[in-house]
C-alpha cells in the first residue's frame, strides 16, 4: 500500500487548490530550465518515453507534452517529481532542489487557468 | 534509522560534523528526504528486506569528501558512496547495507577539463553524460564521448560499474578508457593514480600506468575509496559513418559467422558495434516473426529440422550480421568491402548496405539514429519498459541477467539451450531464441530482462528464478558481468576458484586499507570483517 500514498496527497493537493497562478517571470525562466535539463529528455517532443507513455494514457483527451498540459496543479508535478512513476524514478535534493521544483512546478503550471474561488 | 552497529549518539555526533563540513542544508535526515535514496528498482521493494539508507551527506568538494569520511572512520559510520545515483537496474542510490550514509556526489558536478588536442576530459562524479554532450556542444569541439543507453548517468560511476557504450571497441568499454583517478580512502586520506601521482605531470590523462602496480581496477566494482575524479579518453568525431548487413542463410552459419566477424573486429576492419539477428526468428530491428515460424518453435524449437528447412524452402536467411564502421569515408567503404569478401566464405551470404551519414547531422538524421552510436546521451532506450501502444502495463522497473559467454557460434547456441530449459524448469517466459550483444570486443554477453514490480509476491519468485539463473550459467562457466545489490553475494560466490581465492584477496585488500569497514559494506559481495559471515 505504500505506493497509493503519493496518490492521497495529489488528491489532498486539488483539494486545496495550489496553483503557480501569478509566478514571477524569473521563477518561470528557472521553472524552465529545470524542465529543459530534467524533464525535456523524457517528456519533450518526438518519440521520447515519457512523451509516448501519456500519449497513450490519454490517447489524445490531453498533450502528451508535459509543457503543453493545462492542469498541471503544482502538487501534482512535485509528487511525480518526488514519488516517481511506472519506470519513472524520483528525482532526489541533489537533482532537483526543492526551490527548482518550486520552479518547475510553477512553470508547468503557467498555462492553467486561474483557481475558481 | 541508525547505521547497524552504530549508537545513536556516535550518530549524531557525525551527522554534526557532517553538517560543518558540508552546510546543514546537504545533510538529509528526515524520512522524506532519505526515502529518495531508495533504489527505485529495487527488487525489494516495500519489503523488510529493502536497503535504505540512514541518511545522506553531499559534499561539493574533495576537502568536503576527506573531512566526511575522517569524521565517518572515527564514528565507524558506514557510507554508501553514490555519483549520479541513476544506476538503474543495478541498485540505483540505495546501499548495499541498510543503515549506511549515502555519500551523495552529485553536488560534484564540474567538468575540470576537455582537451580536443589530446582527446580526453577529466571529470568529477556529479558529471552526466548529458553534461559532458552539452559542454562538447556548445564548445563546438569535435569530440564524442562514448554513452550509455541511459544518458543521465556519470561517466565516472558508470565506468566505474563496468558499463559500456556504443563507439569503437577502445571507447565502448568505458574502464577502459579512463585515464587516470583521483581517490579519497577510508581514512580521509587522497590519492591519484597513474601519472597523476607524480605532482606537476602534464600527461595524467595520457598513460594510464605512471609507475609502480597499476590499481585503478581496484576501485572499480569494489569498496576501496571514493572516486572523486577520472579522466576519460574521447573519440575524435569521424568524418563518415556506414553499416551494412550481411545474411547467411541456415542454422549452422552463426558459427562461421561470427568466426569471421570476430576477426574482422579485432583487426580493426569493423570498428563500431555490430548487431546480430535472425530474420527468420524476427525480433528486435528484425521482420514480424510469421505464425508458422512462432508454431514451429514452441514445437521442436530452434533446433527444429521442420523449421531449418522452412527457412531454405522460403529462402528467408536464418542469421544476419550488422557491421559497423567510422572514419574516412573512402577507408570505410574500402573496409565494407573487405568485410563482404571475409563473409562470401559462407555459401549463400549476401549483402545490404545500410546507414550511411557524414557529420555532422542534418535535424532529420538526429533524430532517426540510434542517438548512443553517435555518441548522444539520450533516454530513448526507457521506451523498454514505459508505457506504450505496444506496454500498456508497465512495470515500475527492471533488472538485468547479463552473463558474459564465450565469443563463438556454439557457446551462444549452447547457452540458448542451456536458457531455454532453464525458462522451462523456472516457469519463464517461453525463450525462442536469443543473441548476444556486443559490447565488448573479445567476449559476448547476453542480456535478459526481469521486470520489477510493487507486488511482493512476483518479486520475491523473480528473485529466487534469477539467483537459479546465475547458478546455471556458473555451471556452464558463464558469469554475470555486473548485478544488482540484490545479488552480488550470489554471484560473487560464483567466482570460486580455488576456494573463492579471489573473494578472499578482496577481503585481505579490504581490511588493509578500510580496517573499519566503512565504504559501501557489502558490494560486490565484499564485505568488512565485523560483518562477514552475518551478511546484510
Amino acid at each position: 500500500m505504500r505506493e497509493l500514498a503519493p496518490l492521497v496527497f495529489v488528491l489532498a493537493g486539488l483539494a486545496i487548490g495550489g496553483s503557480a497562478f501569478g509566478a514571477d517571470e524569473a521563477t518561470l525562466q528557472q521553472g524552465e530550465k529545470v524542465y529543459t535539463y530534467w524533464c525535456a529528455t523524457c517528456h519533450g517532443p518526438g518519440a521520447l518515453p515519457g512523451t509516448v507513455a501519456l500519449q497513450t494514457k490519454y490517447k489524445g483527451a490531453k498533450p502528451a507534452l508535459l509543457s503543453e498540459r493545462t492542469d498541471l496543479i503544482p502538487a501534482v508535478t512535485k509528487t511525480f517529481v518526488r514519488h516517481g512513476v511506472s519506470i519513472m524514478p524520483f528525482f532526489r535534493k541533489t537533482e532537483i532542489t526543492d526551490a527548482d521544483l518550486d520552479a518547475l512546478a510553477a512553470y508547468l503550471a503557467r498555462n492553467n487557468k486561474a483557481p475558481s474561488r | 534509522m541508525t547505521p547497524p552497529g552504530v549508537n545513536a549518539k556516535d550518530f549524531s555526533d557525525a551527522l554534526k560534523q557532517f553538517e560543518e563540513t558540508v552546510g546543514k542544508e546537504w545533510v538529509f535526515t528526515s524520512d522524506e528526504d532519505v526515502a529518495l535514496y531508495r533504489d527505485a528498482y529495487s527488487p525489494f521493494w516495500g519489503e523488510p528486506e529493502e536497503r535504505m539508507a540512514s541518511a545522506a551527506v553531499a559534499p561539493y568538494t574533495v576537502e568536503q569528501v576527506q573531512a566526511v569520511m575522517k569524521a565517518a572512520n572515527e564514528y565507524k559510520i558506514p557510507v554508501y558512496p553514490i555519483s549520479t545515483g541513476k544506476n538503474l537496474g543495478y541498485g540505483g542510490s540505495a546501499p548495499n547495507l541498510s543503515g549506511s550514509v549515502v555519500l551523495d556526489l552529485k553536488r560534484m558536478n564540474r567538468i575540470l577539463d576537455v582537451s580536443e588536442r589530446n582527446h580526453s576530459a577529466l571529470v568529477e562524479p556529479g558529471v552526466s553524460y548529458f553534461d559532458l554532450y552539452r559542454h562538447i556542444q556548445e564548445r563546438k569541439l569535435k569530440l564524442w564521448v562514448d554513452v550509455p543507453d541511459p544518458g543521465w548517468g556519470s561517466p565516472v560511476g558508470n565506468s566505474l560499474d563496468h558499463g559500456g557504450g556504443y563507439l569503437q571497441p577502445m571507447y565502448r568499454n568505458h574502464f577502459d578508457s579512463h585515464c587516470g583517478m583521483e581517490v579519497v580512502l577510508a581514512n580521509g586520506d587522497v590519492l591519484r593514480t597513474g601519472m597523476g601521482a607524480m605532482p606537476g605531470a602534464q600527461s595524467w590523462q595520457q598513460y594510464k600506468f605512471g609507475f609502480g602496480p597499476w590499481i585503478d581496477g581496484m576501485f572499480s566494482q569494489s569498496n576501496f575509496g571514493v572516486v572523486t575524479k577520472m579522466g576519460f579518453w574521447l573519440m575524435p568525431e569521424p568524418d563518415a559513418y556506414l553499416t551494412g548487413t550481411v545474411t547467411v542463410p541456415r542454422y549452422d552459419d552463426l558459427i562461421p559467422m561470427i568466426d569471421i566477424l570476430t576477426l574482422l573486429e579485432n583487426s580493426g576492419i569493423s570498428n563500431g558495434m555490430p548487431g546480430l539477428g535472425s530474420p527468420i526468428l524476427g525480433g528486435f530491428m528484425m521482420p514480424e516473426r510469421s505464425p508458422e515460424v512462432t508454431a514451429m518453435l514452441q514445437k521442436n524449437g530452434v533446433e527444429s529440422a521442420e523449421l531449418h528447412k522452412y527457412a531454405q524452402d522460403k529462402g528467408i536467411p536464418f542469421w544476419s550480421c550488422t557491421v559497423k564502421f567510422y572514419g574516412p569515408e573512402k577507408a570505410i567503404r574500402a573496409q565494407w568491402e573487405y568485410s563482404q569478401e571475409k563473409f562470401s566464405a559462407i555459401a549463400g551470404a549476401k549483402f545490404k548496405d545500410d546507414e550511411f551519414y557524414k557529420f555532422p547531422l542534418t535535424p532529420d538524421q538526429f533524430n532517426k539514429v540510434h542517438k548512443p552510436e553517435m555518441g548522444i546521451p539520450s533516454l530513448e532506450m526507457f521506451s523498454i519498459g514505459a508505457r506504450s501502444p505496444y506496454n500498456p502495463t508497465p512495470s515500475n522497473g527492471h533488472i538485468w541477467f547479463s552473463p558474459i559467454i564465450p565469443r563463438t557460434g556454439e557457446a551462444v547456441l549452447e547457452a540458448n539451450r542451456v536458457f531455454a530449459q532453464a525458462a522451462k524448469d523456472f516457469g519463464l517466459p517461453l525463450l525462442s531464441f536469443s543473441l548476444p550483444t556486443t559490447y565488448w570486443m573479445r567476449s559476448f554477453i547476453f542480456l535478459f530482462g526481469f521486470p520489477i514490480t510493487h507486488d511482493v509476491a512476483t518479486n520475491k519468485k523473480n528473485r529466487e528464478t534469477f539467483k537459479q539463473v546465475v547458478r546455471v550459467a556458473a555451471e556452464h562457466g558463464w558469469g554475470e558481468y555486473r548485478t544488482a545489490p540484490a545479488f552480488q553475494d550470489d554471484v560473487m560466490a560464483t567466482y570460486s576458484f580455488n576456494n573463492h581465492a579471489l573473494l578472499r584477496f578482496h577481503e585481505t585488500v579490504k581490511d588493509a586499507v578500510d580496517p573499519n569497514g566503512i565504504i559501501s559494506a557489502g558490494r560486490y559481495g565484499i564485505w568488512p570483517k565485523h560483518l562477514r559471515g552475518n551478511k546484510a
